[in-house]
Formats: structure tokens, C-alpha cells, sequence
């Protein structure tokens, strides 16, 4: 099965590490993966600012160059779900995209990584993955527990998953709310920081590095001792 | 930036009480997790009571007749009333009547939205709210910050002054003495009104009885006490069959306070021999929105405010910040309704979390409708900027050098970009800019 690799706008251009660990990651359980050189942005930015009319260009490209391929993977649980809602609101169509701990789950033979990670770890549920793409079930929900994340980290090897006090507030970001209303966007992120730092975390990992960028701008800007991750990072170290 | 974002920063300039507010309302969020969580299928209730919700409103003119005709043969008058105007002159005409200059009142969003109070006070009549937390929220000359617990913005301390200073008692913060205060100086106003006014929670098409719902036993005392009992509801919060009810009081306290159920939940059906009920039935809009395929479903809506307990906006910059009668994310899809020009900015008030939708006891879909007003509320006058974007994201690459042309270039970036950049990186910084993009690394390493 060849696998289509969509690495979003800022991980390309911001995070290449993380499209990296995605990449490697994928290969090293044996799957043929190919990155598009065509790929662009999604359009979620222009979509979440209310001019989701002037996306449909970048729906189509994205369709365009991804159709050689039976399933899509990427590392962003925002972007997978925004572009599966807009293929089918613009060309009605249904295409198997899947968010990586999404794939990872569904296909993966995660025994092959023994790689250790000696680090208390803190997971902060991106909203759009946890529950937009059900990676996991939100604690608004009376159902039995259940997280993508915690799944796949538990097979690391001397990770410790720390507890927190509130498993899935949002941090804040939101894409242009993060402007937009800039100070209640930092007051969100600071809270979920030291929710973190309070649970003794080492590392704050996600399936959205979006979210972790806010966090670790704030964290540059506040000194604190803390460090982000996305997820794929951790399951792949460099 | 106008709005909500300045209304925001102006609580959020307060950080210990944002802190405080944050805490109180998430400590309320726990406590309906942990009610609702002893409710063996919670879930399917919810299911249940959306699809209930649904067919009621799709079959609402027909169910407001049925009920209009139970009602009446039951002995309660019914007024029907298209907007807040003819809902507030309903009552003054009721009041005039019967030659009265004051009136008690519990509480009622919908009076709130059809600002009855100042009305009333405007043609002369007294209006006292029983509600301990609207008649401090009255006394304070303020609107309630919260649908379900009016005052919650207030801390012990403010409520020990306005005691101080309307009661003429020593200022106190003791909940229990102020409580009791408050009883003594209510039941004059109990005793002597002759005409009292409640809200509605649910109203039944079958039975032609409503149903209100309280803790204090405000609304009871007033009713049973008055001659004349007013009952002014929304037509959206009519149920079809009286068996919905096992379905809605369920969901509502626990939702709303994380109580099983409310303190007092009393089903009125016909009038006492002697006295009155006036039951007033008020659009004000909300057939409008039963017209529009996008939004018809926010009129599912109790009224519970549990969307507002887990709202991480709420919680952080307070009611107030969103200027509107209902706040919170269910109020952010209802109020442009309204105004669209003086609400424009709530529906951006909000990451799109989706907690709210995921919390909601009747599953309205309210992240999704935040996203489809922010569609429409662009849609006056073009954004060249926006619409340019748009092509540039399909251009290859223009858009792979998109990150370093930004950093390079920011400090001449032109205005609204700067703006944008200054007020991310006020109290955040950028991403450092690595040595190269995915796009170049995997171009040199993936055929290795």
C-alpha cells in the first residue's frame, strides 16, 4: 500500500522535524510513502476567519495532487479534519485521509519501536482531534475512557504519563483566535502550562503541533521548563 | 478591535479574579461530569432528548394550537405575542387592569431579552425580582452574567455591600445571615403583591401545563400567594407529550448545576377557583430562526448553561464580555440573529473547542454554527486580502518560501499583517525558522 504523506503548511516550513519523525516513522513499519512535491496549505486559516469561500482553489489542489493515492497520512489532526469536511462540502467527495495516531492504530505494528523515552510526558488533546476526529473520547462525554495517545505512548519505554487536573481544556490557540483575541488566547495557553508544569510534566505532546507552537511560544517568552513534542517525535526520536 | 476582545481584556486585566471566575464555573462543569455521570445511558438520553427537541420544533405550529386548545379548556388565558413590544404591553395591559403598581417576579431570560423591566419601570409599575441572584443583580443595576446563576460574577464581599447599603445591615460576607436577610425582606413583597410573573421551563402540548423549574421556592410563593400568575415562555420551549418530561427534567438540572433535579419543580395546570393564570406565548425572532437550515437547531436550547460552565471564553472573561442577554457559545449563535452588526465579533469569541456541542443536553450543534456565522458575517464588502490568499494557496512555490519570505520580511510586512504579528507576539514568540523546510529535506534524503 503506497501511502500519500501531507505534511501541513507550518510543520514544512516550521516544524520540518515532525514531518521528518512522520516520515521515518512510517517507513520503518514498512510502508511505501510518498510526498507530493505539489502539496500546499489546506485553506483552514482563511476558513476559520470566516472566508472559507476563497479555500475552494486550495480543496481542489489538494484533491488533485493527492488522488494517486488510496489513503492520505499527516500529522495534524486540524488540517485531516478540516480538508475531509471540505472535500466533501466542494467536490462531494470522500477520501480515506487519515490523522497519523488515527493510522498508526488502524494499521500499525507498533512493536517494532523500543526506542526509549525517559521523560514524564503530558498530553494535551488537541480539541479538533479529541473531538472533532474521535481520537479519543472528550470528558464532556459519559462513555468509557479512551485516547489515541495514551494507547500509542504507552508502548514507549520509560515514559511516564503524568496526570492533569484538566485532561482536555483547550490551549487556546484556535488559528486566528490566537489574534484575534490575543491576550485571552495567551491567558488560555499559560493556564494549560501550569496545568502541566503542576503535574510534574517534562514534555507536552499532541497530535497537533499547531497547538504545541502556541504553547512553545509562550514558554520561550515565560522561560518555563517545559518542551513540546508532537507525538511522532517521541515514537521516532532523531 | 471592538467587542468582545475588548470587553475580554478589560476582565482579563484582573488576573486573580479571572482565576476565580475560571475556578467557580469549571468546579460547576465538575459537578454536572459528575451527576450526569451516574446517570446509567446519559448519552442516550441526550440522543433521545435532541431527536424529541427536533420533531417538536418541526412540528411546532401545530403543537402550539394543541396546546393553545388545552390550555384554555384547562382555564389558563393565553396571549400570543410576535415580538418583545406586544409581550411587555401584554403584561402592562394585565397589570393596568387590575390597577396594581408592583409586581414580583422570578426568574425569566426571556423578560431579560424583551427588557421588561425597564418597560414596566417606564409606565411606573415596581418590579421586584425574587430571585436572590436577580435582586442583587437589580440592585446593582447590572443584567445577570449568567442564564442559570445570575450573579455568579459577583464575590461574597460585593454582595455583603449592596446588602449593607439597600438593607441598612452591617456589611457581612456571610452567605447563610444574608440569605436569611434577604428571606425577611422578600416576604413583605410576597405577601403583598397581588400579581406575580414567572418564567417557563417547559411547556406541554398534550396536557396544556407548564412546568417551572427553581431552587429557592421564589417562584412558587409568589404565584400561590398573587391573584394573578403571568407565565411569559418562549414558543420554543413547547413539548409534545407529557412523557418528554421524564426525558427533560433529567438532563436539566444536572446539566445546569449538577443537581439531580431542581429544589422545585412545579407542574401548573389550571388556575386556583378565584385567581388567574396568564400564560403569554413570544416569537421575538424565533420563528425567523426556525426558517434558516443552518441555525434552527440552536432553538433545541433549555437553557441549562452548561455550555457556558465548560466555555474555556466564558469561564476566563466573564458574561459580561459578550454584551448580549444570553452569553456564552449558545449565545454567540443566537444574538447576531438579532444585530449582526453589534454582535459580529461573539462568533469569533471562540477557539471552536466544541466543548460546548459535546457538553450540550440536547446536542445542538453550536461549534459548527459558530464557523457558519463567521462565513456569513465576512460577507459584506470584499477582503482582497483574504481573496488573494485563497489563490496564493494552490501556488507551489510561492507557498514554500511562504515562512522564511515572513520572517525575513518582518518588519516591512504592510499594516494589517503588522498588526496581526504584534498582537501574536505580544505575549507569545514566533517559531524559530529552521536551516531548512520538509519540503527540501525530503527532496535530498527520500530516495537515499
Amino acid at each position: 500500500m503506497k501511502l500519500g504523506l501531507f505534511i501541513p503548511c507550518y510543520i514544512n516550513q516550521y516544524y520540518p522535524s515532525v514531518g521528518i519523525a512522520t516520515y521515518k516513522l512510517l517507513k520503518k513499519l514498512g510502508y511505501e510513502v510518498e510526498y507530493p512535491n505539489e502539496q500546499t496549505c489546506c485553506g483552514q486559516p482563511l476558513a476559520n476567519a470566516g472566508y472559507e469561500r476563497y479555500t475552494k482553489d486550495a480543496v481542489e489542489h489538494f484533491n488533485h495532487v493527492f488522488d494517486n493515492y488510496e489513503i492520505v497520512v499527516a500529522p495534524s489532526a486540524s488540517c485531516v479534519l478540516f480538508i475531509k469536511e471540505q472535500l466533501e462540502h466542494f467536490i462531494n467527495k470522500k477520501r480515506r485521509i487519515m490523522e497519523l495516531s488515527e493510522f498508526l492504530i488502524s494499521h500499525g505494528e507498533l512493536k517494532q519501536l523500543n526506542k526509549p523515552f525517559p521523560k514524564k510526558v503530558g498530553i494535551l488533546q488537541s480539541c479538533h482531534g479529541l473531538r472533532g476526529l474521535q481520537l479519543g473520547n472528550p470528558s464532556e462525554l459519559m462513555e468509557n475512557r479512551r485516547s489515541n495517545l495514551i494507547e500509542l505512548l504507552q508502548h514507549v519505554k520509560d515514559l511516564e504519563l503524568v496526570e492533569l487536573n484538566r485532561p482536555d481544556d483547550c490551549c487556546g490557540f484556535g488559528g486566528t483566535f490566537s489574534i484575534k483575541e490575543a491576550d485571552l488566547s495567551v491567558k488560555m495557553g499559560q493556564d494549560r502550562l501550569d496545568d502541566f508544569i503542576k503535574s510534574g510534566a517534562e514534555v507536552v505532546t499532541s497530535t497537533d503541533i499547531s497547538c504545541l507552537m502556541h504553547l512553545e511560544g509562550i514558554i520561550m517568552k515565560r522561560k518555563l521548563r517545559l518542551e513540546v513534542k508532537h507525538f511522532a517525535e517521541i515514537l521516532m526520536p532523531s | 478591535m471592538n467587542g468582545h476582545p475588548e470587553a475580554a481584556n478589560h476582565f482579563l486585566r484582573d488576573e486573580p479574579r479571572t482565576n476565580w471566575h475560571d475556578e467557580t464555573l469549571w468546579w460547576v462543569r465538575k459537578k454536572r461530569d459528575k451527576a450526569a455521570g451516574e446517570v446509567k445511558d446519559w448519552e442516550r438520553l441526550r440522543e433521545l432528548a435532541s431527536q424529541i427537541k427536533e420533531k417538536a420544533l418541526s412540528d411546532l405550529a401545530k403543537n402550539l394550537l394543541e396546546f393553545e386548545k388545552n390550555a384554555q379548556a384547562n382555564g389558563i388565558k393565553i396571549h400570543w405575542a410576535c415580538d418583545a413590544e406586544e409581550h411587555n404591553n401584554i403584561v402592562l395591559t394585565l397589570l393596568q387592569k387590575r390597577g396594581v403598581s408592583q409586581m414580583i417576579k422570578s426568574k425569566s431570560m426571556l423578560t431579560e431579552e424583551c427588557a421588561l423591566n425597564p418597560f414596566l419601570e417606564n409606565h411606573g409599575i415596581e418590579v421586584i425580582d425574587t430571585d436572590l441572584g436577580e435582586r442583587i443583580i437589580q440592585w446593582m443595576e447590572q443584567t445577570p452574567s449568567h442564564i442559570v446563576m445570575p450573579a455568579i460574577h459577583l464575590k461574597k464581599k460585593e454582595i455583603g455591600k449592596i446588602f449593607a447599603e439597600k438593607l441598612d445591615i452591617p456589611e457581612s460576607d456571610d452567605a447563610q445571615l444574608l440569605t436569611e436577610t434577604a428571606r425577611q425582606h422578600l416576604r413583605g413583597y410576597f405577601l403583598h403583591s397581588r400579581v406575580a410573573l414567572t418564567g417557563v421551563n417547559f411547556a406541554v402540548a398534550d396536557s396544556g401545563a407548564f412546568v417551572v423549574c427553581t431552587n429557592e421556592g421564589n417562584a412558587d410563593m409568589g404565584v400561590h400567594l398573587a391573584d394573578t400568575h403571568i407565565a411569559c415562555m418562549g414558543i420554543e420551549k413547547l413539548l409534545p407529550k407529557t412523557e418528554n418530561l421524564g426525558v427533560f427534567l433529567r438532563l436539566l438540572a444536572r446539566s445546569a448545576t449538577g443537581q439531580p433535579i431542581t429544589a422545585y419543580t412545579s407542574h401548573f395546570k389550571k388556575p386556583e377557583k378565584g385567581k388567574e393564570i396568564h400564560l403569554i406565548l413570544v416569537d421575538n425572532g424565533r420563528s425567523a430562526i426556525l426558517g434558516k437550515p443552518d441555525f434552527w437547531k440552536a432553538l433545541k436550547c433549555i437553557r441549562c448553561g452548561a455550555c457556558m460552565n465548560t466555555c474555556p471564553v466564558f469561564r476566563k472573561t466573564g458574561g459580561h464580555s459578550y454584551e448580549s442577554t444570553i452569553p456564552g457559545p449558545i449565545g454567540a449563535i443566537l444574538s447576531p440573529h438579532y444585530d449582526s452588526e453589534k454582535y459580529k465579533s461573539l462568533p469569533f469569541a471562540s477557539s471552536l473547542c466544541g466543548s460546548c456541542s459535546a457538553v450540550c443536553p440536547v446536542k445542538i450543534d453550536i461549534d459548527k454554527q459558530l464557523y457558519t456565522w463567521r462565513q456569513l458575517l465576512t460577507k459584506d464588502g470584499s477582503n482582497l486580502m483574504a481573496s488573494q490568499l485563497g489563490k496564493l494557496l494552490r501556488r507551489n512555490n510561492w507557498f514554500d518560501n511562504l515562512g522564511t519570505i515572513f520572517s525575513k520580511l518582518q518588519k516591512r510586512l504592510p499594516g494589517v499583517a503588522k498588526r496581526f504579528l504584534k498582537a501574536y507576539t505580544a505575549e507569545r514568540n514566533l517559531p524559530e525558522v529552521p536551516h531548512e523546510t520538509f519540503k527540501r529535506w525530503y527532496k535530498k534524503n527520500h530516495e537515499q
